[in-house]
């Protein structure tokens, strides 16, 4: 599973970036993307609903976010 | 309640409430067509502290410390508040900077905008064609690969310097000190010395503050997401926002259809469309909106924080040295430094949309 790393970078960068790697995602395919905030973990979520992939959001230990988007 | 917020439902909602709260705030004394002006204001401020000396737009505007509280008070709540920063300062400066120029070339950032439509100025139809204008250019660099790098944790203090800056604006409006220098400065005629009651803008501010902070509310992400994704959830919140502010405008009598004689407007459409495709770009490579970049500022972002600096700086440059819009700037002999400064704005911007590469995002 690839891991991308979208920490730090502001609107609309992580939503930019997750979206090249979900265009290459077949289906079954899963995809890791790690955020810090808030917006970036509503923004990617919702990209990826609308790509028609399922998310599941689970909190660090560092208040940092790991999604874990998977092509139905 | 978070998935209210984050749904179709929740932005419109949020929208409609702003577009109603910000008609409402001209109907309590506020300037026409300038509900809430998040550059207007911050315009404003900058008067009130001496930074320019335009008589007319002197007062601590506590809508703009309203925007920061609430959105502070909503990141705690919902346990997002962040300290972070570091993510080329220096450029974001002059992004606010050069937003504020293009934005008071037209007489409004792209809240007043909308609320300048909504009342029945037609000349806001090109500042809005120059802002979504200005946003296209923004997207393209963002494709070809534009990043002004990462911001990373940071100490709490910065995250709270733009709160505390915010709260002493505030003690200086309650307190009103006298000071031989003249300062805090407060316009006695003009657009400064409309305003309504400072508790209740203040209050409705923080109400602002607070939802826009959970719907992630911005104007010119609205515009780069349809453009970028044809993902049209921010600009569904826009155009309730105008629904909104249209409607009560109606209710309130406030609506006045045409291009001449609006309150605080020009119809020099070449400056209207050129100040905003500036102010459109500068939003577009900061990644918010004026209104987003202080509820990002409440919510510990030090660069945004640095973004709204840029800005109040910006607006004492522009009144100093005359580049702000005037009512009369349809005789070239009026248009002053603007245009020369709205280009030099946005070679700035290209520059900067060509060169900032920053650190690409990297598989972890």
């Amino acid at each position: 599973m690839e891991r991308l790393d979208c920490r730090g970078l502001s609107c609309p960068l992580p939503v930019v970036e997750t979206r090249k790697y979900l265009e290459k995602l077949s289906s079954g395919g899963k995809l890791e993307v790690l955020v810090d905030t808030g917006t970036a973990r509503d923004n990617v979520s919702r990209l990826a609903a609308r790509e028609g992939c399922q998310v599941e959001v689970r909190e660090t230990e560092n208040e940092e976010f790991i999604l874990t988007i998977t092509r139905k | 309640m978070n998935r209210f917020f984050q749904s179709r439902w929740g932005i419109v909602s949020v929208g409609l409430a702003i577009g109603i709260l910000a008609s409402t705030l001209q109907k309590l004394g506020n300037p026409k067509n300038m509900g809430i002006c998040v550059a207007c204001f911050e315009r404003d401020i900058a008067g009130s502290l001496g930074l320019h000396r335009a008589s007319a737009v002197q007062y601590l505007r506590p809508e703009i410390m309203g925007f920061v509280f609430g959105a502070m008070i909503a990141a705690l709540l919902f346990r997002e508040y962040r300290a972070r920063a570091g993510s080329a300062p220096v450029i974001r400066f002059m992004l606010g900077f050069f937003a504020m120029v293009g934005a008071l070339v037209f007489l409004g950032c792209p809240w007043r905008a909308l609320l300048r439509l909504a009342g029945g100025d037609g000349n806001a139809i090109l500042a809005l064609a120059g802002l979504a204008c200005g946003v296209g250019i923004g997207v393209i660099f963002i494709k070809r690969g534009y990043n002004l790098g990462r911001s990373r944790k940071s100490s709490p203090m910065v995250g709270a310097v733009m709160p505390l800056i915010m709260l002493g604006l505030l003690l200086l409006l309650i307190i009103k000190p006298v000071l031989s220098t003249g300062a805090p400065f407060f316009s006695t005629e003009g657009p400064g010395s409309q305003h309504a009651n400072y508790l209740v803008a203040l209050g409705i501010a923080v109400v602002i503050g607070f939802i826009a902070q959970r719907t992630r509310f911005c104007t010119m992400g609205a515009i780069r997401d349809v453009i970028l994704m044809r993902d049209f959830h921010l600009m569904s919140g826009v155009v309730a926002l105008l629904a909104g502010a249209f409607v009560m405008n109606l209710i309130y009598g406030q609506a006045h259809w045409g291009f001449a004689g609006q309150p605080v407007a020009h119809t020099n459409q070449l400056l209207n469309f050129g100040g905003m495709l500036l102010a459109g770009l500068a939003f577009a490579l900061a990644g918010g909106c004026p209104g987003r970049q202080l509820f990002l500022s409440g919510e510990g972002d030090g660069d945004a924080a640095i973004f709204v600096l840029g800005m109040i700086v910006g607006a004492g440059f522009a009144h100093n040295f005359g580049t702000a819009g005037t009512p009369y700037p349809n005789n070239p002999a009026n248009w002053g430094w603007g245009p020369a400064a709205v280009l030099v704005g946005l070679v700035f911007c290209v520059v900067v949309g060509l060169t900032m590469r920053g650190e690409a995002p990297a598989k972890a």
